[in-house]
Formats: C-alpha cells, sequence, structure tokens
C-alpha cells in the first residue's frame, strides 16, 4: 500500500480557488506523516495545466491534470470517475477534498465509488496508524465531535478556513490525464454557471465580514452595512435569514445554520438581535462587535465589543472612524 | 410520480447540549426531536410536485431506533402517502453504511426521484444522499435551492460562494434539497388524524460494516464574556481603539 496523498484542486473559469490551497497544504501535511508523497488532481477547461505550478509551491510533489472543454462547467459525474480511477490506480492512503459547494457534492461521489466512509466537514485531521482522527463541529457547531475513520483510503473534506494555506515550495511534476468516461455524455449537465459580482469578496475568504439584520428596518439602509465593508476594505457583506427572506439580499449572503457558516477574523453585526439560527453560523468567528439597540439582545452575550444604540446613528460614524484609522480619506 | 424522501429524527437545536455518560453522544435527556430541517423541505417539495402533477405517491424513509416513527408520521400527517421505517439500534455515524441500507430499500422501487435534505442538522455531513444515489447509479443534485420536474427531465439550481450554476438531469434522479425550494407546510388536525391510519412498514436496516465513528464529543470552549463598550456614537473611538490594539484586526 502506497503512503501517498491525492488533493482536489477546485477552480473556476479558468483560476485556482483559495481552497486548491488549502487542500494541497493538507496533502502535504498528511503525507509527510504518512510518510509518502502529495499529489493533487486539477480539472479544468484547456489551459488550466498552467495553475499546476502554484500548487507546487503549497506543496504538491506531483499534479495530474485533466484538461477537456467540458470542465469549463463543473462535472461532477466525469470528475468523480475520474478522482476515483486515479485513487484506485495509486493506492493512495487518503484523500482530500475542501467542503466548498462542489467539494461537498463531489467527495461523498468518490467516497461511495470506493465503497468507503466519508469524514466530512473536519477542522483538523491526523493520521494515526491505521485510522485518520478528524474533529467535525456538529450540532450547528454546539458540540464538537472527535471522528475516527478505519477505511482505506480515508477519504476527508475539510471546512473552508480550517486549514491555513502554507508555501512548501518545490517543482512539481506534472502529468496530463485523461478524463475517465465521457465528459459530454454526463447525465447531469451544469447548463450554466451564474457568475456573482467577481470584484465581490467572497464570505468563505474575507477576513472580516459585515453582517446586517432587521434592526436596519428598511433595505436600503443596507448601504450603511456595504459602506462599513468598504471601508474596512477586506470585508465581505453577510445578513440573517429574516433579512434574506425579505429579499432584502440574496439567499446566498445568508449566516447561520441554513446558511453559510464563517469564521472571520472580525464579524461586525449589525442590527442583529442573535437569534440562535443566527449564531450558529458565526459564534467561531475570532473577534465579535455587535451593535444593536436593545441592550437584552443575546448577540451581546457572545459578542467581545458591544455599543448599544441606534444603528442608523453609530455605523456611519463607525465608517467615518475605519476609514480615518486606515487612512484612506 | 413516484418520490422517495429520506428523513432523519434529530434533537432539536435551540437548548444547551450537555454530554452524555458515554462520552460519545450528547445527553438525550429532556431533548425535543424533530424531523430535520432540510428534510422537511424535501417533504414538502415532494407533496408539492405531486399535488402540481394531480397524481403520484410520497413515500417516507427514515432509519434509526423505534422513535424513528414518530418523525415518519409527521410526514404522513404533512401529507405522505406510506412510512418505511429501517429499524437499527442507533443511527450509526457512518454515512456509508446508512446510504447501503437506504439503497437496498430504494432498489427496485420505482421512484421516479428520490429525496434527501442536503445534510442532517446535527450529523451536518451532507453525504448520505449522493453516496445512495452512486450505490443505485441515479444521476444525482446535491443542495438543490430551485427544483423542477416535467416529461421525465428535472431541472435544478444550486448555489455557490458568490456564484450559482443551473442543471439538467434525467429522472430517475436523486436531489438533495437546500433551503428556498420550498417552506414546509404545518399538519394540519384532519392530517394528523389520517396519519394514524397510513400505512408504516418496519424493516431492519441492512447496515453492514461501520468504519466512521464518533470517538469522543466535546463541548466547544465557552467565549469569554461581553463587554458593552458604552452607548451611542460616543463609543465608536473606544471600539475603533480596540479593534487596533486588542483584536488587531484594524
Amino acid at each position: 500500500m502506497a503512503n501517498h496523498v491525492l488533493a482536489f484542486a477546485e477552480s473556476r473559469a479558468g483560476e485556482l480557488r483559495k481552497i486548491a490551497t488549502e487542500a494541497a497544504t493538507a496533502a502535504r501535511t498528511l503525507a509527510d506523516a504518512a510518510g509518502g508523497e502529495a499529489h493533487v488532481l486539477l480539472a479544468g477547461a484547456p489551459g488550466i495545466a498552467a495553475k499546476a505550478e502554484a500548487l507546487g509551491r503549497f506543496g504538491a510533489d506531483a499534479v495530474a491534470v485533466v484538461e477537456h472543454a467540458a470542465f469549463a462547467n463543473y462535472n461532477p459525474e466525469t470528475l468523480a470517475a475520474t478522482i476515483a480511477e486515479r485513487v484506485r490506480a495509486g493506492g493512495y492512503r487518503a484523500v482530500v477534498f475542501v467542503g466548498s459547494a462542489q467539494g461537498k457534492d463531489l467527495a461523498p461521489r468518490v467516497a461511495a465509488k470506493l465503497g468507503v466512509p466519508l469524514a466530512a466537514d473536519l477542522t483538523t485531521v491526523q493520521l494515526a496508524g491505521d485510522t485518520l482522527v478528524g474533529t467535525h463541529p456538529v450540532n450547528t457547531g454546539k458540540v464538537i465531535a472527535t471522528v475516527t475513520l478505519s477505511a482505506t483510503p480515508a477519504v476527508v473534506s475539510l471546512r473552508p478556513g480550517a486549514i491555513t494555506a502554507t508555501e512548501n515550495a518545490r517543482t512539481a511534476r506534472v502529468e496530463n490525464v485523461a478524463p475517465v468516461g465521457d465528459p459530454s455524455a454526463s447525465k447531469v449537465r451544469v447548463t450554466e454557471t451564474i457568475a456573482g459580482n467577481t470584484a465581490k469578496l467572497d464570505l468563505g475568504d474575507a477576513p472580516i465580514i459585515v453582517s446586517g439584520g432587521r434592526g436596519l428596518r428598511a433595505a436600503e439602509n443596507f448601504k450603511l452595512v456595504e459602506d462599513l465593508a468598504a471601508a474596512f476594505g477586506n470585508a465581505a457583506v453577510g445578513a440573517t435569514r429574516a433579512v434574506t427572506d425579505d429579499g432584502w439580499r440574496p439567499h446566498s449572503d445568508q449566516i447561520g445554520q441554513t446558511g453559510r457558516q464563517v469564521s472571520p477574523n472580525l464579524y461586525v453585526a449589525v442590527g442583529i438581535s442573535g437569534a440562535i439560527q443566527h449564531l450558529a453560523g458565526m459564534r467561531t468567528s475570532k473577534t465579535i462587535v455587535a451593535i444593536n439597540k436593545d441592550r437584552e439582545a443575546p448577540i451581546f452575550k457572545i459578542a467581545d465589543y458591544g455599543i448599544v444604540g441606534d444603528v442608523l446613528e453609530i455605523v456611519p460614524a463607525l465608517t467615518a472612524a475605519v476609514r480615518e484609522a486606515k487612512g484612506s480619506h | 410520480m413516484k418520490i422517495a424522501v429520506c428523513i432523519k429524527r434529530v434533537p432539536e437545536m435551540d437548548v444547551r447540549f450537555k454530554i452524555g455518560p458515554s462520552g460519545t453522544g450528547v445527553d438525550e435527556a429532556g431533548l425535543k426531536w424533530d424531523m430535520s430541517d432540510f428534510d422537511g423541505y424535501a417533504v414538502e417539495a415532494a407533496l408539492q410536485m405531486t399535488e402540481k402533477l394531480g397524481t403520484g405517491e410520497v413515500v417516507v424513509v427514515s432509519l434509526g431506533p423505534d422513535a424513528a416513527q414518530e418523525t415518519l408520521r409527521k410526514a404522513l400527517s404533512m401529507g405522505a402517502a406510506r412510512g418505511v421505517h429501517l429499524k437499527a439500534d442507533t443511527i450509526p455515524f457512518d454515512n456509508f453504511a446508512i446510504a447501503k441500507a437506504l439503497a437496498t430499500e430504494l432498489q427496485g422501487g420505482g421512484y421516479d426521484l428520490i429525496l434527501f435534505g442536503k445534510m442532517s442538522i446535527d450529523s451536518s455531513n451532507g453525504a448520505v444522499g449522493p453516496m445512495t444515489a452512486e450505490l443505485l447509479g441515479l444521476p444525482c443534485v446535491t443542495a438543490a435551492s430551485k427544483l423542477e420536474v416535467a416529461n421525465g427531465k428535472g431541472t435544478a439550481r444550486r448555489e455557490l460562494e458568490g456564484a450559482a450554476e443551473l442543471l439538467e438531469f434525467p429522472l430517475p434522479a436523486v436531489v438533495t434539497i437546500d433551503e428556498g425550494v420550498a417552506r414546509p407546510r404545518y399538519p394540519s388536525l384532519k392530517g394528523i388524524m389520517a396519519a394514524k391510519k397510513k400505512p408504516l412498514e418496519v424493516k431492519p436496516a441492512q447496515l453492514g460494516d461501520v468504519r466512521l465513528t464518533v470517538t469522543t464529543m466535546a463541548l466547544p470552549p465557552e467565549r469569554p464574556a461581553g463587554r458593552i463598550l458604552g452607548e451611542g456614537v460616543a463609543a465608536v473611538p473606544e471600539l475603533v481603539k480596540l479593534l487596533q490594539t486588542e483584536a488587531k484586526v484594524l
């Protein structure tokens, strides 16, 4: 049995996603523990091979590049078949995905093709002899489970952002690999990928998130949240479920039990009372700031810093102060 | 149109969990239980599809101990036609074992569509749906936020990070449901009465090997109690100072 580890590198529109470097980093760490090599599989439309070198920088010894015109959009059936075949042929010890929307879709397909369970949504992972041990938040993050996986290969998906991408440069061998099966014959077909605002920082990537709730009182007041995010410069905008249900913001902005789960360095909750459903999505943020008119609001129980008062007055003042602090008048 | 919906009984989440004596699970004393959130959306989506077509059957399947029947009865009271209880002493954490048991039950059932919630709200693995699809050799779409079926074909939308995908697939298929597809209805009194008489079949769950287990459960470290810095605009300079000097995020 080989001790190599295979990671899947996600790309979108010809660019590596940040989580691809997290996957490569995790594969490097696991491969070092197992005494094997870190391999990465990168798939995309022709031209994606140019991104292989960047994966070497994050510790990949080898990159298998699968290019096909049909990979311009996500192609779950062919990708799962190609990865599973690669794992079978290479006798890998572990297979690493990062649980983005695509990773969450792909990892269980590959695990099932290999006839093994999936240790999903891990925040830490290590190989311990014949088993793999990881931690996984359950019950909306209120309980942390330590899980043990005793199958080989050990297929895992990591929570995005849980592993810090770390440079560990080497020159990766690049190998071109043909897809398994005909990608244009897939039963499930992505007919369109609707790009979001590409200038917008994704909630999963942003070190700072400014989030708004019903306390903003009207959809147009969300401008204040956007202005504060813009003042920080490296911030994304989130929202509570109440706000997305009312159509003030798109569903994709929702942070909470049934939306996105985030842990930025700074989370600013504007006019958010702190319903359990919302706290489940942001309670692991490093620093939490809350601005709310109700001193008894539950958000203040978990906020490191709170200001009580009218968000419509306080937020513009904070925006101005942040701009001044950043010297970006 | 014959639709199966796989549902799970989970604890309600708006409590402070305690770790049980075994150390591998939560203390179940005093917990309230219900259908997992996303499974409720899936049941509702299935009911709306058959109601719109005016024909069809919704079958609900749940794996677990006897109490799983309460969850099946709830789905029956919402309008599902019959239930299947795959009986197991406990629900294992091993998603592939569960998928195998479900695939064994669903195989040859003649379903046009098999729905799941996109993940259970307790274990949060999101793997059983797509694994069941693989075992059945069916096309699969995960985390659909919109779903329509007509003329043996389905279309769906999936939310990505900062983008979305539109998909097409042939039936039969497996789809896991995100919220946004349909808000679950409350069972009516009439529905609750009718559910008592609906068929509910009990079979042993064919789980096989369990190779993924929870070895310990622990509560996350408590956040230190927060500070209210003050009221109104006057507190802003203090906040900015702390963000610079203490939190070091500015």
